[in-house]
């Protein structure tokens, strides 16, 4: 008792509140509560004027009556087309480029310029790639194709392979980012053991990175695809039709029926778009603008929720595997 | 020299051991172990990879290309001066006034820049004020304040609200919030730029709240524990310590939220009354180069003047946005190659 120094330890449990703490603190929450108030509002208002609408006669019919009554079925088909000739085109080019980023291109400058430009391709406005499809895909790829093949204006005019192709370009970099990440979180020395067991470095890539990067590549996928499915400006100029009679569908030999790329399309945001702003009547069609908005609402919801449960599963097993 | 020899010496009771002769163990580094051997398959694909790889700068440069190919275009029919405004008989003044304004399908067409400049400034300008105040709170709030677990559920929810189309966006603002809006402020126009602003507002947050976390959460603990050793609170850390740390890379997420909003299309195109007018009224109908184009180009004949002269609008549009998108992806990069010493 003697020799020790009498230390008085503050208590820390009992220190004076701070009005000023306290209301930040409530401040900086009421930041991300307000935009998250805003999300449920946005889906309650789209939920509460569309669900009477949604029936199945509403998703499996075709507009009738100038638009103003029945469904909204080539739409929705017109999307799925879309979004399915997208990621064919994206994800080869996407996950090779994240490939190469990761396994080839090193550290140095081409590894920053190659970055640089996935960023700021992220970046670019959507209707630029409106125009970009106009002036590259139609007028300069299309028409040269027809001037070489003799085809006419089979390529040179709008149509589902270009808005495909624009979509395409919008989405590489959500690709790009996703794939990058996920061959990122593949430990090195399972790369290392490869190699040391006389495996070339494509057989690494192939049979020991990619089979594990697997997850994050789907996540990659399935985002891209609900941003393709709900942009607009990029397909309003390359293959969007206000009213089609028909389906973009041609039968391959006559009897398979495949989409046919070099149709024209109706898309369901292009639909809302269209039905908002240019529709004959548009207060005796809200129930159809409201119907539509929802399907597509539902689709993009319903697919970003998949690409994050996804995410979440797949970081926690290779989480696991890292540790081990 | 001496270690050389040294990791020579070692080489030759490596090869000993294994139970190669004296002499072979030189022969086999040389022909074996440092020649590689060229396969094919691997320089295919390693060169379509390469392809894929530099594709992202190939699109930028193909982008560059084609619009300010159509662009130029343009001078080749219109004076340069047309961009600020054209001299035209005004039957009510009756005499000719140089007239800013953008009138491409009239008698005499009228391409000026100005109020699309004008319009897109309004925009996105308070569209970028309300996105930085929520955007930054929010990201001081999931990066200081909040607990793990709630990160972990409040950042999947946000990636959400950046998940909604820009049309379904705009038909929110077009069908519910602009009637709301004009009750509250009385505003003269139903769709007007502040409309707009704040439908762009909503898309832009997660881009500067998501950005702006990771530049502060980049800030190192020492920092922060230095500062609370000091005797500092929390948010005398957070505005002393922890932003002024951070301050590059949240103003980077401000500049990008802010080329977001200047691109941003469908929302503008359908909530914002799509009037040209040159005004500095918030509550006035405007019309953003990205709505000009989006209303425009699918009613002009290809090869018109008015044609390039949407390109044109395209073209400056992008050039803005890049260097936009440019400077911060140089202001990042700093940020990143310091933080890492």
């Amino acid at each position: 008792m003697n020799g020790t120094l009498a230390i008085p330890i503050p208590n820390l449990r009992s220190r004076p509140i701070i009005w000023r703490e306290v209301l930040l603190s409530v401040l900086a929450r009421v930041m991300v509560i307000i935009p998250l108030c805003v999300l449920a509002l946005i889906l309650g208002q789209m939920v509460w004027g569309g669900i009477g609408t949604i029936s199945w006669e509403f998703l499996s019919q075709v507009p009738q009556e100038g638009m103003t009554k029945g469904g909204i079925f080539p739409c929705i088909f017109g999307t799925l087309a879309i979004t399915l000739l997208m990621i064919l085109i994206a994800l080869p080019l996407g996950v090779g480029a994240a490939i190469y980023l990761v396994e080839y291109a090193g550290q140095g400058w081409v590894f920053r310029v190659i970055r640089a430009a996935v960023n700021n391709l992220a970046g670019v406005p959507s209707i630029i790639f409106g125009l970009f499809g106009v002036g590259f895909f139609i007028l300069f790829v299309g028409r040269n194709v027809d001037h070489v093949l003799q085809t006419g204006l089979l390529f040179g005019q709008p149509c589902m392979l270009w808005a495909a192709a624009t979509l395409a370009v919008l989405v590489l970099p959500v690709i790009i980012v996703s794939t990058e990440e996920a061959l990122n979180a593949v430990p090195q020395s399972h790369r290392s053991a490869s190699l040391a067991l006389g495996a070339t470095k494509w057989q690494t890539i192939r049979d020991v990175v990619l089979p594990q990067a697997r997850g994050g590549i789907l996540t990659g996928a399935i985002l891209s695809i609900s941003r393709g499915a709900g942009e607009t400006a990029p397909i309003l100029f390359t293959g969007c039709a206000y009213f089609l009679p028909r389906l973009p569908v041609v039968n391959l030999f006559g009897v398979i029926p495949v989409i046919n790329p070099f149709d024209q399309f109706m898309e369901l945001s292009y639909h809302i778009f269209i039905m908002t702003t240019q529709s004959m009547d548009a207060v005796q069609t809200l129930p159809i603008q409201y119907g539509t908005t929802l399907v597509l609402i539902g689709l993009t919801f319903l697919l970003n929720l998949t690409a994050i449960v996804f995410r979440i599963h797949f970081r926690k097993r290779l989480g696991c595997v890292s540790i081990q | 020299m001496k270690v050389e020899g040294l990791t020579l010496k070692r080489n030759r009771s490596f090869g000993r051991a294994r139970g190669f002769p004296k002499g072979q163990d030189s022969f086999l580094r040389s022909r074996e172990l440092t020649k590689k051997e060229f396969h094919p398959q691997e320089w295919l694909i390693h060169q379509m990879l390469r392809v894929a790889g530099f594709s992202s700068i190939l699109i930028i440069g193909l982008i560059f290309i084609f619009l300010f190919k159509e662009a130029v275009l343009f001078f080749t029919t219109a004076h340069p001066l047309s961009l600020i405004g054209t001299w035209d008989y005004d039957a009510w003044e009756e005499k000719n006034i140089f007239k800013v304004m953008w009138q491409a399908a009239s008698v005499v067409p009228k391409y000026s820049l100005i109020p699309l400049i004008c319009g897109s400034f309004l925009v996105a300008v308070p569209a970028t004020l309300i996105a930085a105040l929520f955007g930054i709170g929010g990201a001081v709030y999931l990066s200081e304040i909040a607990s793990a677990r709630t990160r972990e559920t409040l950042k999947p929810t946000l990636e959400l609200l950046a998940g909604i189309p820009s049309v379904v966006m705009g038909f929110f603002m077009l069908a519910v919030a602009a009637s709301l809006i004009q009750d509250i402020f009385h505003t003269k126009f139903r769709l007007n730029a502040f409309v707009g602003a704040l439908g762009v507002a909503v898309l832009t947050i997660p881009v500067v709240m998501t950005i702006a976390e990771d530049a502060m959460r980049a800030v190192p603990r020492e920092l922060r524990d230095a500062s609370y050793a000091l005797g500092a609170t929390r948010w005398q850390t957070i505005l002393g310590t922890v932003i002024p740390a951070a301050v590059s890379g949240i103003s980077a997420a401000v500049i990008l939220g802010f080329g977001r909003a200047l691109g941003e299309t469908m929302v503008v195109v359908m909530a914002t009354g799509n009037a040209a007018l040159v005004t500095g009224n918030v509550f006035s109908s405007v019309r953003t180069m990205t709505a000009n184009i989006a209303a425009e180009l699918g009613a002009v004949a290809q090869g018109s003047e008015h044609y390039y002269a949407l390109f044109l609008v395209g073209a400056f549009l992008f050039t803005v946005t890049f260097f936009l998108n440019f400077v911060a992806e140089m202001v990042l990069n700093k940020m990143r190659s310091r933080l890492r010493m």
